[in-house]
């Protein structure tokens, strides 16, 4: 097994060594400039000088773990990472009450299922205005944005979640003698959680792509503003290292989305049924 | 036998749809006493569900009233436990969980849950599946559960809905013995609803045989077979040719019904 996984990965990296092989010869050639393009070693060494700290080492003010992280990258990596996370957290958070509300109760769909329906199809972006008018710079107005972007996928999955639970569950659940609450708590919402989760991946997705548009608008770190920084120095090594940052750092987010689905769905059949 | 524990009295259900009205049930009188083993036998749409369902609460009667225990049915409640033929189990749950659930919803102390649920594991074979998930079990093994989950009620009355309907003929054998075993050894009361003639004649005291649209008891009859009966006894088969004549002129006139609508269509 562990024989299969090795070559998968090995299979895998061919496709990716050969494009990068081929775009650092056309580098070394001359074919392209380096403005324009920088070649895959320049982009390397600069994510390594990227990542470095600053300032050389000095026990007296800082421990050894905080002086390894000071490097621009980390402090970039860790403001983009809480502003997901804090954004993320306020957006899921109201959607999911208000989603299996509107889920559960046809009085409260029909309430605010209009409302939803014209806010939703406005892009985060669209908001960028208003929201630094309402929040002004700094991270207000990025975790109101963040947050946009992951409400509503959170809640339509949400509200679909409710509203398939198989009638069979409620019967049952029913007749074992379950009060109103509980059955919300115990039965509803577990038998919705398949829809939530995929809800909560892609409401994570968004805010993803969120913080880095409005890192390049409202504040000064974080690996949106750096790679817009970057653009101003026409660093471009800089912008390709930060764009490989952000890639890396969304792949190990949906690889720990993916773990945590498996986890809590791992009672779940699967698509099949 | 003793005192009455389920009365159905004069129970009419009507089904209103847009552009017709169906007589699923009409002027149903039954006295079931305590412990008996009541099948309710006939084709699809007989409404020998409709009946079940409203027993259990589900599906109130149109008209007249059922007493269970003294009461009048108002609703579902886990003195009626139900086992359903899609087993309906909570797959979120593992097998130990979803026997508790009833418990929990009680809210019996944990160490009571806990000695409960060992016990009916153990009584249904189920110890070493206790921290599977339903999706990992067979439809035997779920419906096992499903069995395990309305015991753990304790309630006086079994309600099943074709349990075993959608199970391969061995493993229903097997577990048509695991519930006479069970029947046995609780004295519960039990009505259990289903379209297999050699089934209710295997399994019941009492077989109450429907008509088609509308329903109404055709035929209610005692089984004085001995148990554990052997279907390929002389008294077995007379009784399952009686049946079956019963069974197929209702099934009969389902079938001209279906063609005649398909026709109308």
């Amino acid at each position: 097994m562990a024989n299969l996984k090795w070559r998968e990965i090995a299979v895998g990296a061919v496709v990716p060594v050969l494009v990068i092989a081929l775009w650092q010869a056309c580098a070394m050639l001359g074919w392209i400039n380096p403005q324009v393009l920088p070649s895959p070693l320049a982009v390397l060494l600069k994510w390594v000088e990227y990542a470095l700290p600053l300032q050389a080492y000095d026990p007296a003010t800082q421990s050894w773990l905080g002086w390894a992280l000071s490097g621009e990258l980390w402090m970039d990596t860790l403001g983009s990472m809480y502003r997901v996370l804090v954004g993320f957290a306020v957006g899921a958070g109201l959607a999911l009450p208000i989603g299996l509300a509107m889920g559960a109760s046809q009085r409260m769909y029909a309430w605010l299922n209009p409302l939803m329906q014209v806010l939703r199809p406005i892009p985060p972006i669209a908001y960028i205005p208003l929201s630094i008018l309402w929040f002004g710079l700094g991270n207000a107005p990025a975790v109101f944005l963040i947050a946009l972007g992951a409400f509503f996928p959170v809640l339509m999955n949400t509200i679909a979640g409710v509203r398939q639970v198989d009638g069979i569950y409620i019967r049952a659940a029913r007749n074992l003698g379950v009060s109103q609450r509980a059955m919300f708590v115990r039965v509803m919402l577990p038998a919705a959680v398949p829809y939530i989760l995929s809800g909560v991946r892609i409401g994570i997705g968004t805010a993803f792509i969120v913080v880095i548009v409005s890192e390049m608008i409202a504040v000064n770190n974080g690996l949106g503003f750096r790679i817009l920084e970057a653009r101003e120095y026409f660093w471009s090594d800089k912008i390709v290292a930060g764009m490989i940052s952000i890639g890396i750092l969304g792949l190990i987010i949906d690889i720990g989305m993916n773990k945590l689905n498996n986890h809590l769905l791992r009672w779940h059949r699967g698509l099949e049924n | 036998m003793s005192a009455t524990h389920i009365d159905v009295k004069g129970v009419n259900k009507v089904f209103k749809t847009d552009s017709r009205e169906v007589i699923a049930l009409k002027d149903i009188n039954l006295e079931i006493p305590q412990g008996q083993f009541v099948c309710l036998l006939g084709p699809s749409g007989c409404g020998k569900s409709t009946l079940l369902n409203a027993i259990a609460g589900f599906a109130l009667p149109s008209s007249g009233e059922i007493i269970a225990d003294g009461k009048l049915i108002t609703g579902p409640g886990p003195e009626r436990g139900m086992v359903f033929q899609e087993y309906a189990l909570f797959p979120w749950m593992t097998v130990e969980k979803n026997v508790a659930f009833g418990l929990e919803i009680k809210g019996l102390p944990k160490a009571q849950i806990d000695s409960t649920v060992e016990q009916l594991l153990k009584m249904l074979s189920l110890s070493d599946f206790r921290n599977r998930f339903p999706k990992d079990l067979s439809g035997g093994m779920r419906q096992r559960v499903a069995i395990a989950r309305v015991l753990a009620l304790d309630s006086p009355i079994m309600l099943m809905d074709e349990p075993f309907g959608a199970l391969d003929a061995l493993t229903r054998r097997n577990l048509q013995d695991e519930l006479l075993r069970i029947w046995s050894e609780l004295k519960k009361t039990i009505i259990f609803v289903t379209h297999s003639i050699e089934e209710a004649i295997y399994l019941a005291d009492r077989i109450v045989v429907m008509t088609y649209r509308p329903g109404t008891v055709k035929r209610d009859m005692l089984v004085d077979i001995p148990r554990l009966r052997d279907p390929s006894s002389a008294e077995f088969n007379a009784l399952k040719r009686e049946l079956g004549m019963l069974v197929m002129e209702e099934q009969q006139r389902h079938h001209n019904d279906e063609m005649r609508l398909a026709a109308v269509d």
